[in-house]
């Protein structure tokens, strides 16, 4: 880790001499074994050879690709311990959790280390580049095994290359965590790029919650973070994820979700997305066994320029699965989104269960929703709904409110988080709820500033 | 040649279509600058139009086929094996004994007049309906309306039809659009004087000739301020054609207050691509209406579109899409709001049978600072066997407050309850399946003309006869 260099100086060096850059990625990740680095050169290589996003891609029709000039960002630095010390204390988000991970600039800080009881049961819960040294095997069957399939092969790889740190989360079979697991992944340096990763693993009839959060240290400095979580729910788990998202408003970030969801198991995906210039966030659920569910939800709170893509795929592998898709979007000033989802429903898939809604509140007149859903039904016996609906608030709930007193500001601020609580409460978790609503306040509270 | 053309100018004027069945004209297979030198020279066109074809053509070779999101079977046409101007006893000759016996059996069921059938089968070159047509042609020509041949309308009316020309759909909008704008020959061209109200609809059918179930045929239809107009095209009965490409552009324009309904009944045989190009444009409290059913073909692509220019225009598509074995139906719409208190609706149904595959691609788009504009889409779409393919892809683009969007999409089975309801009561499993999908489009077909629609309904029994087994 010599001096931070941009990342396009390294990919231009790269191309001169295939060799030392990735000596150059190497040096960065030289703890990391051997068979892990080999990896990530194919993916560099890979990222090179992949051509960047186009307008003209159907999995980026609507986006603003742009916004995806690497050119800025370098790669991290260590952190001051005055830093390092000012993040730990402000990574607290929930009061009663079973462990957690802090992640800054993406060096691993600390860990609060789980219950006895729960280590011994031989759940683990330990940063990425430990999880790969220690369980190997394991590791290694699951590590980026899903494809990026909706338009983001390339960063999928860069973010391959690239990462050197994240989480690990193992639960085996038949436990029960009942806290929520928290991760925190900081962008602190101005112009950052991070590569967060999370690879969560739930044996058979497991039960896990895990909350990430994504925050910048600065609110006013850019940075860029490219990551990959990988959710595998086995026979019969019950796999809660919640991200919530509050980047500052000039930080770049993609995310490539991936969740395989095997016989009666359960996925519940929620993404809260509140900060960012532009954020991308790509879903994938594959459902692979008989009785498996998956809920895919996100709520999102725009304003300024900012942008949320999002493309999501149900993908329905085997018959008799279900899954729930909705997203809701509040978009002030120029505030932009695209959401291109699919449902898709392979043959054989019979006696599917697919549902797919996003709605989009309107609060400016230069506020823009695009909504691409998608329907691809390839087998019988099915039952499949897509919706999408664009409009503004209630005139009517507006003229009850301020007949009562309320001032408009609080009225419309009420109107639009009850809105999106709709999508919070089907969180099977009260606790967190609360505190996503309270998130969502503090930034109608930063707007009202 | 140049006499040949005085013939026929002739002819046409006294609105007899009866060409000399031999090929008198035949541009070949393939397709040059020499070609549309060739067919503008055969067609008498005006410099500007043989221009227009030219710069059409140049247009069309720099066009990318629509591969990033079209389906594969698109790269199954090979441009240079088709032969694009033919005149003159274009259909081939064929007798009747050589009419596959599912066409004529499908003729029967369908109750389709002698005469008819051995037109749209291919045996004859023309439908003696020119007694029909100078009828209407004299009926609506009191009125001032103009109803001619798209090259007549060129030739004749520049004055008119110039104006909007390739303005709707301009030659660069897709590589088939530019295709059609370098080749195009047949087709109608209309123009509703203020204020007239066309009685009857006016149908390509009462023009049926060689050139008019041409390949590329071209039509443009103006109503002017107020006018009322209902426009049929197609039949129900399977079109036996062995061309295999078939790409139509057509242009609609309502004036102030006109209104224009636009009905097709697409029924091409398994083997030809349709690949159509429609747009209207609407002025202020105009409406453009397109009711659209596509049955036949081996693939269509098909999204009827309405600009929404003036305020308080309206558009509306509604369409029903029939994918029988190996057929594959993209359709949709295209709504495009481009004044204050403009309306759209888009209804579409899709039947997906055997190894058939209907697809809905949509497209609104509501930009910014537009007050109280409305759409509204529903996609309903049926999978009838389990080989059965069904898609949905809509994209709505929504900016500012004031606007209202919904889409809304479904898919189903039939019901095996009242499948197993109607069995009870006698009727056999086919007849029970055959009931249930009319029951499905019913609300949609009754907005076809009556004979449309009956015509319809014993079409869609006939195509699930064979779906149940």
């Amino acid at each position: 880790m010599s001096n931070p260099s941009a990342l396009l100086e390294e990919i231009a060096e790269t191309a001169l001499a295939p060799g030392r850059i990735l000596g150059g990625g190497a040096a960065r990740n030289e703890d990391l074994p051997a068979w892990f680095r080999e990896q990530q050169s194919a993916a560099w290589t890979e990222f090179q050879t992949l051509p960047m996003p186009a307008l003209k891609d159907q999995a980026w029709r609507f986006s603003n690709v742009q916004a995806l000039d690497l050119a800025p960002y370098t790669l991290p630095v260590s952190l001051s311990d005055r830093a390092e010390r000012d993040l730990l204390e402000r990574s607290t988000e929930l009061s009663e959790i079973a462990g957690r991970l802090v992640f800054a600039d993406d060096h691993f800080l600390e860990r609060d280390v789980l219950s006895e009881k729960l280590r011994a049961a031989g759940v683990i819960f330990q940063p990425l580049e430990r999880a790969m040294i220690e369980h190997e095997d394991l590791f290694r069957r699951h590590f980026m095994t899903q494809p990026a399939t909706l338009g983001s092969a390339k960063f999928a790889a860069l973010h391959q290359a690239l990462v050197r740190s994240g989480t690990f989360l193992y639960v085996p079979r038949g436990i029960e965590v009942e806290l929520p697991l928290e991760t925190f992944h900081w962008l602190h340096s101005e112009n950052v790029a991070i590569f967060p990763h999370t690879l969560l693993v739930a044996e058979e009839f497991s039960k896990v919650t895990l909350v990430e959060h994504f925050r910048s240290a600065d609110r006013s400095r850019a940075g860029f973070s490219c990551g990959v979580n990988d959710l595998v729910v086995g026979p019969g788990a019950k796999v809660n994820y919640v991200c919530t998202q509050d980047w500052s408003d000039r930080a770049l970030g993609i995310q490539i979700n991936a969740t395989t969801v095997a016989r009666d198991a359960s996925a519940f995906n929620l993404y809260l997305n509140l900060g960012g210039k532009f954020s991308r966030l790509e879903s994938l659920s594959r459902l692979i066994g008989e009785g498996g569910r998956s809920d895919m939800l996100a709520v999102s709170v725009g304003d300024g320029a900012q942008e949320f893509d999002a493309r999501t795929l149900q993908d329905h592998a085997c018959a008799h699965t279900y899954s729930d898709l909705l997203f809701k979007n509040a978009l002030y000033d120029r505030a932009r989104t695209t959401f291109g989802g699919l449902i898709r429903v392979e043959p054989h898939a019979h006696f599917t269960d697919a549902y797919q809604k996003v709605r989009n509140l309107l609060l400016s007149d230069d506020a823009e929703a695009n909504s691409m859903p998608g329907l691809e039904i390839l087998a019988d016996n099915v039952k499949c709904s897509h919706g999408a609906t664009s409009g503004q608030l209630d005139e009517e709930q507006m003229f009850y409110l301020l007949a009562r007193g309320i001032s408009a500001a609080v009225a419309r601020e009420l109107l639009v988080g009850g809105f999106l609580t709709e999508v919070l409460e089907r969180l099977p978790a009260p606790a967190l709820i609360v505190r996503l609503e309270e998130l969502i306040a503090d930034k109608f509270a930063r707007r009202s500033r | 040649m140049v006499q040949e053309n005085k013939s026929l100018e002739i002819e046409r004027n006294i609105g007899d279509f009866a060409y000399p069945e031999t090929h008198t004209h035949d541009a070949g297979i393939g397709l040059t600058e020499k070609t549309i030198h060739y067919i503008s020279d055969v067609k008498q066109d005006p410099d500007w139009v043989r221009e227009f074809r030219l710069k059409a053509y140049r247009t069309f070779l720099s066009k990318p086929m629509p591969t990033h999101w079209a389906s594969r079977d698109l790269e199954a046409i090979v441009f240079d094996n088709i032969r694009y101007y033919l005149s003159g006893g274009i259909q081939p000759k064929r007798t009747w004994e050589e009419v596959p016996d599912d066409v004529k059996r499908t003729f029967e069921r369908l109750g389709i007049p002698e005469q008819e059938r051995k037109f749209l089968a291919g045996v004859e070159a023309q439908f003696d309906s020119e007694a029909v047509y100078s009828n209407i042609k004299k009926a609506v020509g009191e009125q001032g309306v103009i109803f001619v041949g798209s090259a007549d309308g060129l030739k004749e009316h520049p004055e008119i039809f110039r104006k909007w020309f390739g303005k709707v759909i301009p030659t660069g909008d897709n590589k088939f659009s530019a295709l059609n704008s370098a080749v195009f020959s047949g087709g109608s061209f209309i123009y509703v004087p203020p204020g007239v109200k066309v009685k009857h609809p006016l149908q390509a059918y009462f023009r049926i000739n060689a050139e008019n179930f041409g390949q590329f045929e071209r039509t443009l239809i103006i109503c002017d301020e107020g006018s009322e107009l209902t426009y049929m095209e197609g039949c129900t009965a399977p079109k036996f054609n062995t061309a295999t490409l078939h790409s139509a552009v057509v242009e609609l324009v309502a004036m102030k207050g006109a209104k224009i309904q636009y009905i097709t009944v697409q029924n091409w045989s398994n083997n030809v691509f349709n690949l159509v190009t429609k747009r209207g444009l609407a002025h202020e409290e105009a409406e453009v209406k397109w009711i659209d059913c596509n049955i036949g073909s081996r693939l269509t692509m098909k999204y009827p579109g309405v600009v929404m220019k003036g305020r308080k225009a309206r558009g509306e598509v509604i369409s029903i899409a029939l994918a029988g074995d190996g057929q594959h139906q993209d359709t949709g719409a295209k709504m495009v709001h481009a004044a204050d208190e403009t309306t759209s609706n888009i209804i579409s149904k899709s039947i997906s049978i055997g190894t058939g595959r209907a697809t809905y691609r949509g497209l609104v788009h509501v930009p910014k600072h537009l007050k109280n504009c409305k759409n509204n889409t529903e996609c309903d779409a049926l999978l009838i066997n389990s080989h059965s393919r069904t898609d949905t892809y809509p994209a709505i683009t929504v900016r500012g407050t004031g606007n209202a969007v919904q889409h809304e999409a479904s898919v189903s089975q039939v019901s095996a309850e009242q499948i197993f309801y109607m069995q009870q009561r006698g009727l056999s499993k086919a007849q029970a399946m055959s009931l249930s999908v009319n029951g499905f489009v019913n609300d949609l077909v009754r907005q076809f003309p009556m004979e449309y629609s009956v015509e319809l309904k014993r079409l869609i029994e006939l195509e699930m006869e064979g779906s149940v087994g």
